[in-house]
């Protein structure tokens, strides 16, 4: 007889793994990719292969650098520099969006412990980093399928159709132009059970209600710009947004509203990486007061006070 | 109404509608003096002396321990120490059996008039809860509490095991005079047979049994639960049949239920006509190593190595050997181990999956599937930081190491473990 393992119960375990949920996401992330790839041009495709793989070899040296297990496999490198490149303009200079990726897995991600560990979300926090540094990143724009430049977004212009928001063919980032790709995309990952619809529905409703209220056209204000890739894809993230579905409905609110104030009051065209940034800060607050009430508690609050002090 | 969360597990109750076996009569039993909760008992036979089926093998000692009985007859070739699951070590009664299976001549019914007699019988009889325990069933009975409901638990809500399933699909009587019995002597009003729905056979038997003597039984009724995981748990079905949420640190007994394994029910019926008393359990064994997956009848003491030759296991190829669902059931390392009073089921698996740790990534599936509505990620992080004080915050007590946290954890990290060592540094008031 060969040698009994024997470990704690249960001996069993789910078929679910972290690899699997990254590869869903990238699955779901393709149909925006293809339609962004589709509208711009080979060079779209070119950055996002850049990125992606610019992040994922960042992840694996720092791992390296820092004698830890290779993490690579998990997938969540090529997730964040897939949404990283899905972010930019499609005439970024290709260094620069190494900066990104190198700001988005190094900086936010390992320095603070890795994948789990990071606060705010590695790739709309390079996208932010990008649009502070280099002037490339909000001035270029390009118009689909031609060689126009500095063709203004469709928030800023305000004259798209709703089907050219729904198709992507307006100025934008690569993979945040086509309302349709990245819903189609988004609610497949909700029917998949990877993200909770609290989040995306809430951020969305707050933007069309605000913007509503504001005197702006609701749906013309959802469809365009970044909002349905960070609601469905940014605003969903595990490690930098609250646990609870109370905590999410929370956070899709506030950064609901904050995008409506940035984009009515504020300096920039566009407020939904700022707004998702800011909501992550607060991401541990929001998961201090929705805690969920174990079955059957006795209240103890003197307990708790004694626990976080 | 509400239903508690846990999850959908893949039931492989591939002995659902296997008949059960006898198993042949093991040459030799060893049987522990402690296979319930409470102190163990004193051997009250010596090396050499001959023994018969039921007789009392080893008193009680404390206020709260059951006495053991023979589940041979034979010679009592050895009192050996006796190196238990848990690792602690009792004594044990090592018995040759000589084959003939000589009933112990005093056995007789015993006398139940008064609920006095009632619960010292139920003590004779060394029942323990069949349910995989080892509650002592006479302690359970004999609370001071007012009983407004006695709840059968007939779940059985780990994968593999059939046992209850078994006990009935074959026994139903023994099942229902069980629960009048414990009715008529506890003055327990009604009863509610908590079932998951996957025993469609069980929940037909039941109900056209009951319907059988409709004015008799009128106040037993019969639950079907929804066929997720932990459905079994003591306080999941206490909220799920009568609705009662049990507090933390509070029993069942608290909020007037009294829960009982349908097995044990069974058992005590069988006691109370017989006086036989528990000498003898069904038990399934099945898992990817066994050829013939089966559901058996043996006496307490029998040797796992046994059982699994009977069921063609393939025991050179076995890397892990259980002793109750893949949920919560124990790892035992040696063959030789026997069947105790609480095992409902043998398992062997020759595929152990590898299981990679890697880090939490906040998905809060533990969260969701956690019957208690815990936080394990949480928990696991306040362990880690050995903060008794988080650990507390966030009702670690409440954790009943149902597995389901670590069972969803697409990170593999050992989420239930680690509330186990973490109700560890809990001071006890």
């Amino acid at each position: 007889m060969q040698t009994l393992t024997v470990s704690p119960s249960p001996h069993d375990r789910g078929t679910l793994s972290t690899t699997k949920i990254m590869l869903a996401v990238l699955i779901a992330l393709l149909p925006a990719c293809i339609s962004g790839c589709m509208l711009f041009g080979m060079r779209a495709l070119v950055l996002l292969a850049v990125c992606t793989a610019s992040a994922v070899v960042f992840e694996a040296l720092c791992r390296i650098i820092m004698k830890r297990e290779q993490t690579i496999s998990d997938l969540s490198a090529a997730v964040t520099g897939l949404l990283l490149g899905m972010n930019l303009p499609v005439d970024l200079p290709i260094w620069q969006a190494v900066v990104g990726s190198f700001l988005a897995i190094v900086v936010v991600k390992q320095l603070f412990g890795g994948l789990g560990q990071n606060f705010a979300n590695p790739a709309i926090t390079a996208r932010i980093m990008l649009m502070l540094s280099f002037s490339e990143m909000t001035s270029v724009w390009r118009m689909p399928q031609s060689d126009a430049i500095a063709a203004a977004t469709p928030l800023v212009s305000g004259d798209a159709s709703y089907w050219d928001l729904l198709l992507g063919n307006t100025a934008g980032c690569i993979g945040e132009t086509s309302a349709a790709a990245l819903m189609l995309g988004g609610i497949a990952l909700c029917i998949a059970g990877i993200i909770h619809p609290v989040t995306p529905l809430a951020f969305i409703s707050t933007v069309a209600l605000g913007s509503w209220m504001c005197g702006d056209n609701p749906l013309y204000q959802i469809l365009a710009g970044g909002l349905m890739l960070g609601a469905w894809f940014m605003a969903t993230d595990y490690v930098t947004t609250p646990v609870t579905v109370k905590g999410k409905l929370i956070f899709g609110i506030g950064c609901g509203i904050i995008t409506v104030v940035i984009r009515q009051f504020g300096g920039y065209p566009e407020g939904v990486s700022f707004s998702i940034l800011l909501m992550n800060l607060v991401t541990p607050y929001i998961d201090r007061f929705t805690m969920q009430k174990p079955f059957g508690a006795m209240p103890a609050k003197k307990q708790e006070e004694q626990a976080h002090a | 109404m509400k239903h508690l969360p846990g999850i959908l597990l893949r039931h492989r109750k591939h002995t659902a509608d296997h008949p059960t076996e006898m198993l042949p009569l093991p040459a030799k039993v060893q049987i522990p003096m402690s296979m319930h909760i409470g102190a163990p008992a004193a051997p009250i036979v010596k090396k050499g002396d001959a023994v018969t089926v039921g007789q009392c093998i080893g008193q009680p000692a404390g206020a709260n321990g059951v006495p053991v009985h023979a589940s041979v007859s034979g010679t009592v070739s050895a009192i050996a120490d006796y190196r238990t699951p848990f690792g602690t070590v009792c004594q044990s009664v090592i018995i040759e059996s000589d084959g003939l299976q000589t009933p112990c001549p005093t056995l007789a019914p015993p006398k139940m008039d008064t609920k006095a007699e009632f619960l010292a019988a139920v003590r004779e009889s060394g029942s323990v809860g069949l349910g995989g325990a080892g509650f002592p069933t006479f302690l359970k009975c004999s609370v001071e509490k007012t009983i407004d409901c006695l709840v059968v638990n007939a779940a059985e809500c780990e994968p593999y095991l059939t046992s209850d399933c078994r006990q009935v699909l074959e026994h139903v009587d023994d099942v229902i005079g069980g629960i009048r019995l414990i009715l008529q002597k506890l003055q327990i009003k009604r009863c509610i047979i908590g079932i998951e729905t996957n025993q469609a056979a069980g929940i037909k038997c039941l109900l056209d049994t009951l319907a059988k003597d409709q004015s008799a039984n009128a106040d037993i009724t019969v639950q079907p639960l929804p066929s997720r995981y932990p459905q079994g748990a003591e306080k999941v079905l206490v909220f799920h049949t009568t609705g009662q949420v049990v507090p933390e640190g509070k029993l069942s007994f608290d909020v007037g239920v009294l829960v009982m394994n349908v097995s044990t029910c069974a058992f005590l019926y069988r006691y109370c006509q017989t006086g036989m008393p528990l000498v003898e359990r069904r038990i399934t064994v099945d898992g990817d190593a066994v050829a013939k997956p089966c559901n058996l009848i043996v006496p307490i003491g029998t040797p796992l190595r046994d059982l699994l030759n009977y069921a063609d296991c393939d025991i050179d190829a076995t890397k892990r050997i259980l002793l109750g669902g893949p949920m919560m059931g124990m790892a035992v390392c040696d063959l030789d181990m026997p069947i105790v009073k609480a095992n409902n089921g043998l398992l062997a698996f020759c595929a152990v999956p590898e299981v990679k740790t890697t880090a939490c990534i906040r998905c809060g599936r533990c969260m969701d599937a956690c019957p208690m509505h815990l936080m394990p990620m949480q928990l696991e992080k306040a362990y880690r930081k050995q903060n008794v004080a988080a650990l507390q915050a966030y009702h670690v007590m409440l954790c009943m190491n149902c597995g389901s946290c670590s069972f969803v954890c697409p990170a593999k990290r050992p989420l239930a473990e680690s509330n186990q060592l973490a109700k560890a540094l809990i001071p006890r008031t």
